[in-house]
């Protein structure tokens, strides 16, 4: 799975990024973390309409329960209260959890859907949660990365 | 506080494990000699860094020390003079409950002043083009002026609220994220900047700001009522002045306590309510959400009741750190935007004109600064004033290091312009105190300097700001 993802990164080299299309915040339901899940019309040619939404509403859930207050949410703050909060050198947090899947989440959903068509999403963590940056490569015809022995390097060619 | 290392001695890049979110290893074998740096090296906001990079502090700290000092000096007073007399006189249990509520305050404190309080990031450049882009759209002129404040309108649980845009970070702020001023930061939910605790408060650490004046206000409560108790029975068995003469502590401790009780507990009073509202107090000075503003006035982000907004602001799920301080810097990866309000910054006025002219002469010199490897030599000039920075590939004034005070000695081959740039002050170094200075902080700080990334290349550069000067000085 790394070296599959090493080969995205080379592929960011070796070809060249045409332009990118942000995905921005979608604030109407208060300051909770949310993406708007309306298509950008840039990339109407590159990927079908309901693949990216439907990505954008499954991440939407995973944020939504990150940020969920419920009972569980509520007996770690407690727990790290009692504990003067010492408690998360050992443990994580829920939300760190819950990113650490949503990063899974992308990684998979970047090598199983967008590579293969010419895009690369980018985890909103490393754009401090205001959009999620959609990288659009064009090829620069055969010159696709050649430097790791990966099996899947076949796997990023542009259709 | 802490008295730290210089930054990381160079060290082989090696490969790290990939995750998508730290650093890939850099491929180049030429990039191996240059020591990889830390994001919060990089960070371009006004914050003091500690510890590589856990800490995070505003730059101004000196009211923090008092802080830290008064509540240490009066609870140190109290358990050494006072508690062995209530403890044999009342009970045990006295310095055991005052023990834990100081240990409670100064982990709140600690933690309140030393975590990041939600900073935003800024925009890389290729979200603030496309946001430019977009506005350009909507205004239909792309003009080179600074068009009008940009905003943007947004329905929040049926309650229009707007959006502006900060021209420092280059993003729309959320809504409740402020600018501060005093560290140059955009942060979510941003409450208030406080000098006491030398951070923001913010959305990641506004629970333990009001745990931390909670239990402030119980522990000088606390303290002030058993001191008293421990005068008055000294007083019953030796009379009034010769229980003071005992200890004469204890005169000290109430005076603070006193003076602290009516501003401390004022101050919990006033964030419980704030809470129980869930508002900011900058929402509530603005009066954002008053019903004196009209009859639909309300506040959207209210849970509707007051145990739950309660709940949710110390409660809540914590978010992580969007700064990412301890992460490397990728040089692949785009490099927030440095703040382009750069020539106005600078408050000194007879330079103004100067900068203002040499400037475009400056940017047409390309940048490659960030490939230039760091020589030893050079980078040993990090050590006492750690200030040069990388802000992005776009070139400053060579003026606009303040850390050339201290450099001046150690960098021989400086010209003559550089006692020019003494007068130059940024605005950095002209409010704060001496010392605050850079050469006067405590190694291993970053300060937020519009600096070049290398120390060695600023030579370079400074030849071509005496160029053009010189060519300034020849119309």
């Amino acid at each position: 799975m790394s070296t599959e993802f090493h080969n995205l990164q080379e592929l960011r080299h070796s070809v060249s990024v045409a332009t990118k299309v942000f995905i921005q915040r979608d604030y109407s339901q208060g300051t909770t973390c949310r993406f708007q899940t309306k298509f950008p019309s840039e990339l109407d040619s590159r990927i079908e309409r309901t693949l990216l939404e439907d990505t954008v509403k499954t991440l939407n859930s995973y944020y939504a329960e990150a940020e969920k207050m419920g009972g569980q949410s509520y007996m770690e703050g407690c727990l790290a209260c009692a504990t003067a909060y010492l408690i998360f050198l050992c443990m994580e947090t829920r939300y760190e959890k819950m990113l650490k899947k949503i990063s899974g989440y992308i990684q998979e959903q970047n090598e199983k859907i967008y590579a293969p068509r010419g895009l690369l999403l980018t985890d909103p963590i490393e754009r401090g949660m205001r959009v999620i940056e959609v990288s659009v490569f064009e090829d620069r015809g055969s010159s696709g990365s050649s430097h790791s022995s990966s099996v899947s390097s076949g796997g990023i060619s542009q259709r | 506080m802490l008295q730290l290392g210089v930054a990381e001695p160079m060290r082989e890049c090696e490969y790290s494990q990939i995750s998508t979110r730290s650093s890939t290893p850099m491929e180049t074998p030429y990039k191996k000699r240059t020591p990889k740096k830390r994001k919060w090296q990089a960070f371009p906001g006004r914050n003091k860094f500690y510890c590589n990079g856990r800490i995070m502090m505003a730059r101004q700290t000196g009211v923090f020390y008092l802080t830290l000092v008064l509540i240490l000096i009066t609870s140190g007073l109290f358990f050494t003079f006072d508690c062995p007399f209530l403890s044999v006189q009342l009970t045990p249990a006295i310095p055991v409950i005052g023990g834990v509520l100081f240990v409670f305050v100064l982990g709140t404190l600690f933690r309140t002043s030393f975590s990041d309080p939600g900073v935003l990031p800024r925009a890389t450049p290729d979200e603030a083009a496309d946001l430019e882009r977009q506005i350009d759209v909507a205004n239909g002129s792309s003009s080179g002026y600074r068009p009008p404040p940009r905003t943007k309108e947004v329905v929040i649980n049926g309650q229009t609220v707007k959006l502006k845009y900060c021209f420092t970070c280059k993003i729309f702020r959320p809504p409740r994220a402020s600018h501060c001023s005093l560290c140059d930061n955009c942060v979510e939910r941003f409450d208030h900047h406080c000098p006491w605790v030398g951070n923001c408060v913010g959305k990641r650490n506004y629970r333990f700001f009001y745990m931390f004046i909670l239990s402030l206000s119980f522990l000088t409560i606390f303290i002030f009522a058993f001191v008293i108790t421990h005068v008055i029975l000294r007083s019953h068995r030796q009379g009034f002045l010769n229980a003071l003469k005992d200890t004469p502590a204890s005169v000290l401790e109430v005076v603070v306590c006193f003076f602290s009780v009516w501003s401390i507990v004022g101050l919990s009073g006033f964030h419980t309510y704030l809470i129980s509202s869930n508002q900011t107090t900058n929402e509530d000075i603005k009066g954002s959400w008053s019903s004196k503003r009209g009859k639909d006035n309300y506040n959207p982000y209210s849970h509707g009741n007051i145990f739950t907004n309660c709940c949710a602001a110390l409660c809540g799920p914590l978010p992580p750190s969007l700064i990412d301080r301890r992460g490397f810097v990728q040089s692949d990866t785009p490099q927030p935007t440095p703040p382009t309000n750069g020539i106005t910054m600078y408050g000194s006025t007879q330079s103004q004109s100067h900068m203002a002219a040499a400037t475009p002469l400056m940017q047409s010199e390309p940048v490659i600064l960030t490939d230039e490897a760091s020589l030893p030599g050079r980078t040993s000039l990090g050590g006492p004033c750690s200030g040069a920075l990388p802000l992005g590939g776009q070139p400053t004034p060579p003026t606009s290091t303040p850390n050339l005070s201290c450099d001046n000695g150690m960098l021989p081959t400086r010209n003559d312009h550089s006692e020019a740039h003494h007068h130059f002050l940024t605005p950095e170094e002209a409010p704060s105190p001496p010392g605050m200075l850079p050469c006067g902080s405590p190694l291993g700080h970053s300060h937020t300097i519009q600096g070049f990334y290398n120390p060695a290349s600023q030579d370079s550069l400074h030849e071509d700001s005496v160029r053009g000067l010189v060519k300034l000085s020849s119309v």
